[in-house]
C-alpha cells in the first residue's frame, strides 16, 4: 500500500514536469524536464518491483539511470555542437 | 509481552512506519519539485526545483525501499542505484545550466526600475 503511494506521487510528478516539457520556453527547459522524467521512471520502476514483488526488476532501474545521464549528455553535446562528433584538431573551448 | 515474538511484530511494525513516512516524504518532495517546475519562472530556479525532486525524493523514497528490503542483495541493487544518481544528476543538471549559460539564456532578474519585472 505504501508502494502505491508513492507511485501515486511519483506519477503526479512526472505529469507535471511532461506538461513543463511540452510548454518550455527553450530547448533548455524541456532537456532539464527530460532529464527529471527519467530520474521519475528509475522511481517508478523500483517501485513497481517492490508492488509486484519481484525486484529482479532493480537490474532495470539500474540499466535506465545509466541510459538516461548518457542521453541527457549526448542530447546537450549535440545542442551546443551541433555535431556529436568532430575531428581531434578542432579547439574544445569548452567540456559539457 | 516482552517475548521474542512481540519484539519482532515490534519491529517489524517500527519497520514498516519508517517506510512510509520515507516514501510518503519522498512523494511530497517530487511533488513540490513537479509544482516548481511549473511555476517558477526562469530556467535557472527551475534547475533547483528540479534538483529538489531528483536529489531529495529519490533519496527519501530508497531510504525507505531499503528499509522494506532489508540487509541482502536488494539492497546492494539499491544503494547501487542511489549511489549512480547521486553522482550522475548533479553532474547533467550542471552541464545544462552551463549549455544555457552558454547559449546566452539570461536569468529574470526582478528590477525595480522596470515595470516588466525584467532587466533585461
Amino acid at each position: 500500500m505504501m508502494y502505491a503511494a508513492g507511485l501515486a506521487g511519483v506519477g503526479v510528478t512526472m505529469l507535471l514536469v511532461l506538461i513543463r516539457v511540452l510548454l518550455g520556453p527553450t530547448v533548455y527547459d524541456r532537456i532539464l524536464g527530460i532529464n527529471l522524467f527519467g530520474t521519475k521512471t528509475v522511481l517508478v520502476i523500483a517501485l513497481l518491483a517492490f508492488l509486484n514483488g519481484r525486484t529482479d526488476y532493480l537490474d532495470l532501474a539500474l540499466t535506465y539511470a545509466l541510459i538516461n545521464f548518457i542521453g541527457t549528455v549526448a542530447v546537450l553535446k549535440f545542442m551546443q555542437y551541433g555535431d556529436l562528433g568532430w575531428a581531434g584538431d578542432v579547439e574544445d573551448d569548452s567540456d559539457v | 509481552m516482552f517475548d521474542a515474538l512481540g519484539q519482532t511484530t515490534l519491529w517489524a511494525g517500527l519497520a514498516t512506519a519508517a517506510s512510509w513516512g520515507f516514501i510518503v516524504a519522498g512523494a511530497l518532495l517530487c511533488v513540490i519539485g513537479g509544482i516548481g517546475m511549473l511555476r517558477l519562472p526562469d530556467l535557472y530556479t527551475r534547475v533547483h526545483a528540479a534538483s529538489v525532486a531528483d536529489t531529495g525524493g529519490m533519496l527519501l523514497i530508497f531510504i525507505g525501499l531499503m528499509i522494506q528490503a532489508g540487509i541482502g542483495l536488494v539492497t546492494l541493487k539499491l544503494v547501487l542505484i542511489v549511489m549512480f544518481l547521486l553522482i550522475t544528476s548533479p553532474t547533467a543538471t550542471h552541464a545544462m545550466a552551463r549549455a544555457a549559460r552558454q547559449d546566452g539564456v539570461d536569468p529574470v532578474i526582478d528590477d525595480d526600475d522596470d515595470d516588466q519585472g525584467r532587466a533585461r
